[in-house]
């Protein structure tokens, strides 16, 4: 379980990544946490000529609040967001589903961005971008651009990136007060691929819901926003035909998936609001 | 001495803490990956097979032997050339195999060819260039369908008769799925063919059982004494599966004598995971005769084990090691069995934590929690009016074992209460009526320690055995010595990975010798060369506690013996007079100590006379050969383990969540109750995997799904519950001191007592292990 050869380029700053993958392209893969790719590498699944291993660029690592976005550095570590409360306060989702990321130890190397740039259809991180709306930056040699997380997410393990484009900042719009949130899992163990997984948040006030996001990811290619189950929770209906609404959103990948999504998102939103 | 004297004044029965904690902790073990034993040592990358069945045309080498760093390409054809088949306790009726396919691969990740380089990244880049042309074969998927290579029945008492009394027969079906162990170190081998002599020395991370070095041997065509076979001192894990590294031991002793060089295998985890060894399938059919009133009368088990592609050493034990035991820890003596193996394009299976034992309590003990609903008894009184009583003890099973101690009811009492069992009954119907689904699962069953090296002769007919030569016992050699400044050191051959043996072994030394633990020095590396061993040495059928620490304490005791006669003189009193204790020999109000006896014995030897202080011994547990009845008495010592699982069963996601376990274990005399609940511990985290969460699962063309941990999935801290444990010790009369091995019992019972909590929450007799969130979500449905 060796990887076959490649070479490994260490940039120093942001310039000579973005230089590096503008030269290479297609032949090339980003090594940021290595929570995946060291992996696929290994098993040979994965063969690059070149990995660029962008840990040297410390600029990329570190959150911050500003107009209503928690902005997180690509290379933030999960567990380093875990352990922020200024991001945590932001963003309280982040809190609830960071948990079921992996585990402590994968935590402490894998990366916001490097999540998001590989676009897991179960990703807990990907379904929170895709549920609250989030977007990436995303850099290249002579540009950057924003690139929404409806846009981003194309299907399982593919994301409309392009081979010369690094994932620079992943922006999770900040929820005001007055939001309730939480997230729910299915998965065979503590930090597996989930079986489904629902991402929840509702602005409730005087005994009824104004606002609502939620999202069911490891149902489809990629994670889901369940628009007209907000809809129908915004419109009054009960948690319970909120589910019955989300079954119906979620194409059936199988059904014991299907009848999870409907399950979870029903027990998600009677515990946003509790 | 009497046991119960020394577990009060000695260190054996003391929670010790472990002497080898201190070595890992620090990073400073040696496994077989740290070992460098000689110089210019190539690299192996095995290719392997990527159909299940298929006749091998050609093998195209010629681009990997011009890659980078390439040694050498050893084939199926050097294979053929320079070592035999293994041999068979079927002989022909299965496949022969060598180490590595020759015409034919029977399953994916069979051994075709073995590229050995510099080192293992260019052998695995080389590997990539072996081209070989293959035409697939029909693949034999399914167990039920699959060539059966074995077939024999047995019958003991009158079960028809006892059929014919029942009030009730229990008919079910049951599969144990396949598994395995998953230790965190796979095999690893070093193996260095000698020219001049004709030898092999191979350092590997084997466990044992010994018989195989034989096997291994006989396939390599030279005599035992010509294969010299070292462990190192640490290994990370085994839980059986270090068995089968026999094999690749002599494909890299091959690949050594093809090449001219010294030959490395470190195998990875996938490879360990398609080709090492898998636990057996079992498909079981059981018939269970009750009388009215709940008891047991007689017992019909059909069995068919899936050993995989070959009958390889030391299968079919896994059909035979329970057979002595087979009914279980129930006063049951009519009996039917039918023992049959298949043979499947799949990984040869072998030893694994457990061995039989989850495959016979999956369906024995799930058939006596369907007898329970259906007498409408708790299955906690059901098992009461079965089990062997107290006074039956010694108590002869019907296939031969004899149970040689155990209070069965006074440990189903004690396991009752220390669950709240009665409280766990009682919160099943209210929660119910709030839509939570809560079952209560019990376990009550035998655990052998110590087989027999006569039980696989059960697979052949009395009258193929009587036309052999009988197998029985069991053995472990130890060397003992005392050095001229009085450290001792025993060595013996129990190839630990991770239960303590040197701890223990210290304990029992210190208190013959009336010394210190830390003035012990165990040393466990095998040496085939240098340490005493047997064949049946090694690390199997928990056989430590019970053979192994008899052998070190009986020859603890004879050096004891010789420091009494060095100190008579001295003492002026009878050697039967001095007692041996804090590091001196005491009689009548005066002493000496050990130190100046020793130094006499070493710088003094023509003066004080003596045998030395250095000697070897072997130990034998009395257990015979099998009998033209078809009964033996598998192993040397039966525990028992009575267990309740409580589990909360979500009804909308079919998540199962084990609430609480507790276990009691009769298990003899415990020499060391910190490493015995470690033991306990580890052994009900894979009955709990192999409940809940592990399987092998192939497809119907052989090809293995679950390769990696991403597919195949063991505990975690997590998944495991609060547990409660409990020894109560019933001395084992076999063995000096008094104990039986402990550390395989709840790999055995927890699949079943989780299987009847699962059961009891949804009110479903028919299960399948593992108890996935979807299967249970599933039969929620049904």
């Amino acid at each position: 379980m060796k990887p076959a050869p490649f070479i490994l380029e260490r940039p120093e700053t942001i310039d000579e990544a973005l230089a590096l993958l503008d030269r290479h392209g297609d032949d090339a893969k980003v090594l940021a946490g290595g929570q995946s790719l060291v992996a696929l590498l290994n098993l040979r699944m994965a063969r690059p000529e070149v990995v660029v291993d962008i840990n040297r660029l410390g600029d990329l690592a570190g959150s911050l609040v500003e107009e209503g976005v928690l902005r997180v550095g690509a290379l933030t570590r999960q567990r380093r967001l875990e352990r922020s409360p200024g991001a945590l306060a932001a963003c309280p989702l982040l809190g609830q589903a960071l948990p079921y990321v992996g585990h402590v130890a994968t935590r402490n190397r894998g990366t916001v961005g490097g999540t998001i740039a590989h676009g897991d259809a179960s990703s807990e991180l990907c379904l929170l971008l895709a549920t609250l709306g989030g977007s990436v930056i995303a850099e290249r040699a002579q540009s950057e651009r924003e690139i929404t997380a409806d846009d981003l997410f194309v299907s399982h393990l593919q994301t409309s990136l392009e081979p010369q484009e690094l994932v620079t900042e992943v922006r999770f719009p900040a929820l005001g007060t007055g939001w309730r949130t939480s997230f729910l899992e299915v998965s065979p163990r503590h930090g597996d691929y989930a079986f489904c997984a629902v991402a929840c948040a509702l602005r409730a006030a005087d005994g009824r819901v104004h606002e609502a996001r939620l999202g069911a990811g490891a149902v489809a290619d990629r994670p889901l926003r369940l628009r007209a189950a907000e809809r129908a929770l915004v419109a009054g209906e009960s948690p319970r035909a909120v589910g019955e609404i989300a079954r119906g959103e979620v194409p059936a990948r199988d059904d014991y998936r299907h009848e999870l999504a409907g399950v979870l998102v029903e027990r998600a939103i009677t515990a946003a609001l509790a | 001495m009497t046991p119960s004297e020394t577990a009060v004044r000695g260190f054996v029965g003391r929670a010790l803490e472990r002497v080898e904690d201190d070595t890992l902790l620090r990073g400073q073990g040696w496994f077989i990956g740290d070992l460098d034993p000689l110089p210019s040592t190539g690299h192996a990358a095995v290719v392997r097979s990527p159909l299940a069945h298929a006749r091998i045309l050609s093998v195209e080498t010629a681009d990997a032997l011009a890659a980078p760093g390439v040694i050498g390409v050893v084939t199926g054809a050097d294979v053929a050339r320079l070592s035999h088949p293994f041999p068979s306790a079927l002989g022909d009726a299965a496949p022969s195999f060598h180490a590595c396919a020759v015409e034919t691969a029977r399953y994916v990740g069979e051994p075709i060819c073995v590229v050995v380089a510099t080192d293992r990244y260019l052998a695995e880049d080389a590997a990539e260039l072996v081209r070989v042309e293959y035409e697939p074969l029909a693949v034999a998927s399914d167990t039920a369908t699959a060539p059966v290579v074995h077939d024999r029945s047995f019958r003991y008492g009158d079960p028809e008769a006892a059929f014919a009394a029942a009030d009730l027969v229990v008919r079910a079906s049951f599969r144990q799925p396949r598994s395995s162990a998953t230790p965190i170190e796979c095999y690893g081998v070093i193996a260095s063919w000698e020219a001049a002599t004709g030898s092999v020395t191979a350092w590997a991370n084997f466990q044992g059982p010994f018989t195989l070095h034989g096997v291994a041997a006989a396939a390599l065509g030279i005599h035992g004494s010509k294969l010299r076979l070292c462990t190192p001192a640490e290994s990370g894990g085994s839980y059986g599966i270090k068995s089968g590294v026999y094999v690749p031991i002599v494909l890299m002793a091959v690949c050594s004598r093809a090449l001219g060089i010294p030959v490395r295998f470190i195998e990875d985890r996938v490879e360990h995971m398609l080709a090492s060894q898998h636990a057996t399938e079992r498909l079981s059919e059981v018939e269970a005769a009750f009388s009215h009133d709940g008891r047991l009368l007689g017992l019909r088990l059909d069995l068919l084990d899936d050993v995989g592609a070959y009958v390889r050493a030391p299968e079919p034990a896994t059909l035979y090691r329970m057979h002595a035991c087979i009914t279980g820890a129930y006063d049951v003596q009519d009996v039917a069995v039918r023992s049959r193996v298949a043979v499947t394009n799949r990984c040869p299976t072998g030893l694994n934590r457990g061995f039989g034992g989850p495959q016979l309590y999956g369906a024995l003990e799930r058939t006596m929690a369907i007898a329970a609903r259906r007498l409408e008894l708790d299955p906690a009184e059901l098992a009461r009016r079965n089990l062997v009583r107290v006074e039956q003890m010694p108590y002869r099973a019907a296939a031969g074992a004899v149970y040689d101690s155990g209070d069965y009811e006074r440990c189903l009492d004690a396991v009752l209460e220390l669950a709240g069992y009665a409280e766990l009954r009682a919160a099943q119907a209210p929660a119910r009526a709030e839509g939570r689904l809560l079952g209560v699962g019990l376990a009550c069953i035998v655990e052998p320690s110590v087989s027999n090296m006569g039980y696989i002769s059960l697979a052949q007919t009395p009258a193929e055995r009587a036309a052999g030569l009988p197998k029985s016992g069991n053995s472990e050699g130890v060397s003992i010595a005392i050095g001229p400044h009085g450290g001792v050191t025993v060595r013996f051959t129990s190839t630990p990975q991770g239960q303590g043996h040197r701890t223990v072994a210290a304990q029992i030394v210190a208190d013959a010798l009336g010394i210190d633990p830390a003035d012990v020095d165990a040393r466990t590396e095998a040496d085939t060369a240098a340490n005493p061993w047997t064949v049946s040495s090694g690390n199997y059928s928990s056989r430590f506690g019970a053979v192994v620490a008899s052998a070190i304490h009986i020859a603890a005791t004879q050096l004891a013996d010789r420091l009494r006669a060095l100190a008579a003189p001295i003492l002026e009193a009878e050697p039967a007079e001095i007692e041996l204790r804090d590091g001196a020999a005491h009689a009548g109000g005066s002493s000496v100590s050990l130190r100046r006896l020793v130094g006499a014995a070493h710088w003094n030897a023509a003066g004080v006379g003596g045998e030395g202080l250095a000697l070897t011994c072997t130990y034998t547990v009395p257990i015979a050969a099998a009998d033209p009845d078809d009964r033996i008495n598998g192993s040397a010592c039966y525990g028992f383990i009575a267990d309740v699982a409580a589990v909360e069963v979500d009804p909308e996601t079919g998540v199962v969540r084990v609430t609480s376990y507790a276990t009691v274990h009769d298990a003899g005399r415990i020499l060391n109750p910190l490493i015995a609940e470690g033991q306990v511990l580890g052994g009900l985290a894979h009955g709990i995997g192999a409940a809940l969460l592990e399987e092998h699962r192939y497809d119907a063309d052989g090809n293995l799904e679950t390769a990696s941990f991403v597919d195949y999935m063991p505990p975690t801290a997590t998944e495991l519950p609060p547990v409660r444990s409990l020894q109560i010790e019933s001395p084992s009369p076999v063995t000096p001191l008094g104990a039986k091995g402990l550390g395989e019992g709840n790999t055995m019972s927890a699949p079943a007592a989780i299987a009847n909590a699962v059961a009891d929450a949804l009110g479903v007799d028919q299960l399948e292990l593992p108890l996935t969130h979807e299967r249970v979500w599933r039969a929620l449905r049904r």
